[in-house]
């Protein structure tokens, strides 16, 4: 391969962690906020080991995204010191909890997205990205396992349970598009077998969403809705700016301190 | 004391897990391996979970003893393939979790990898009375590796290392 060409895909690859890295790391920091505030305990320790599993994921990626870059940074400085524009989550992560519906709905449309994409994805060419989708995927296996069963309960349950499941999955629908959204970049990293291509992917989850959504009693929206997306161009919703103010404030304010 | 792979493991087989103190961190798998260079070696390890918070006490714990006892040159590396499963703990390791109160993880089965199976199918004997009239109470406990079930004739709750 010539020089230009490892070059390129370097970069693709470092775009490609920093969105692995930045989904677990955002939809992490979301799930910690139900810390002491869980509808029950059972909940409450569910939501943060879930947050702590993604913190963990997100971990090595990012440290993974810093050693193919090459240029010094560690994991701290790309969780701690890039700003909004620099972030490649998806904007379904970022969005407030709201209610406990929201946040399940959330956690549902992500973990099923994370359960296709790693369950190919441990096929990829490049086993550091192999090895990581891997142990994610066991993980990923309970969280989903677990938005799936409360999606139930909530669609099945009350009237109350099933107009507040309506209304989120109302509201966060027009995200999910963007979670099969490839850059070129992404596109060639798909064609040198690095990362699984999204046609499968995406069909498989549509399948799932809808079959699960029949059981619960939900009608998906209908008709042309406007999707939204800003993944690889840096576009976010206003959410994440006043996230990334809590979650960076220490290492801004006090560089280079430890604790 | 020599340098050679397996006194370094007899070491490492005092360090104890520290959220499950009845077990050592070589027969839980989190050491994978000890390579010997020229008077350096490297300690290779892997997490439970992905953000298991005790790895960085492991580490801490592991740099401890060894220096304890002369060591001074050796790395720690974490790896993340082969990826952990508790289908490498032993049965005596899992004799071990189940006297200290924990239900030790069975083999790892088909419903374990796939979310799309209901986990409630499976009969997990209670720790403590050997009952199977047993329920999961959540898929999440006090630990990362760790789920919570109850168990309806001795009315105890209790805790199951899960499989993975």
């Amino acid at each position: 391969m010539s020089e230009t060409a490892q070059i390129e895909i370097n970069t693709a690859l470092f775009e490609y962690c920093l969105k692995l890295g930045d989904n677990g790391l955002i939809l992490g920091h979301r799930l910690s906020e139900w810390c002491g505030h869980g509808p029950i305990l059972e909940e409450d320790i569910a939501m943060t080991n879930i947050a702590l599993d993604l913190v963990g994921q997100a971990r090595g990626f990012l440290t993974y995204a810093a050693e193919v870059e090459g240029k010094g940074r560690t994991e701290d400085d790309l969780a701690y010191l890039r700003d909004v524009m620099q972030f490649r989550n998806f904007i379904l992560v970022e969005q407030p909890n709201g209610d406990f519906a929201h946040t399940m709905t959330r956690q549902y449309f992500f973990s099923l997205w994370a359960f296709l994409h790693f369950s190919q994805l441990v096929k990829s060419t490049d086993e550091t990205l192999a090895g990581l989708a891997q142990k994610s995927l066991k993980e990923i296996t309970y969280h989903l396992r677990h938005a799936s069963e409360w999606m139930r309960r909530l669609g099945d349950g009350t009237k109350e349970s099933n107009s507040r499941l309506q209304q989120a999955v109302n509201n966060l629908w027009i995200y999910t598009e963007e979670l099969f959204v490839n850059s070129e970049s992404e596109k060639m990293l798909t064609k040198e077998n690095i990362l699984p291509g999204n046609e499968q992917i995406k069909a498989d989850w549509n399948e799932r969403v809808s079959e699960l959504m029949t059981e619960c009693n939900i009608t998906l929206p209908a008709g042309n809705i406007k999707m939204v997306t800003g993944i690889n161009k840096g576009g976010h919703s206003e959410h994440l700016g006043h996230l990334l103010a809590e979650m960076q404030f220490l290492p801004r304010a006090y560089p280079n301190s430890q604790w | 004391m020599i340098l050679s792979k397996q006194n370094i493991i007899s070491l490492l087989e005092s360090v104890n897990d520290p959220e499950v103190p009845v077990i050592n961190i070589v027969e839980l798998g989190v050491v994978r391996d000890v390579t010997i260079g020229d008077e350096t070696f490297e300690v290779k390890i892997t997490p439970t979970y992905s953000g298991c918070p005790a790895m960085k006490v492991i580490e801490d714990d592991i740099e401890q003893v060894l220096k304890a006892n002369g060591y001074n040159n050796f790395t720690i590396k974490t790896i993340f393939a082969p990826v952990w499963t508790t289908d490498w703990m032993s049965e005596v390791t899992k004799q071990k979790l189940k006297d200290y109160g924990i239900a030790p993880p069975d083999k790892v089965s088909p419903i374990d990898h796939s979310p799309f199976l209901p986990l409630e199918k499976k009969i997990l004997p209670c720790p403590f009375c050997d009952s199977k009239d047993t329920f999961l109470k959540s898929q999440f406990g006090s630990t990362a590796c760790k789920a919570l079930y109850f168990c309806n004739s001795c009315a105890q709750p209790f805790e199951h290392f899960k499989c993975i």
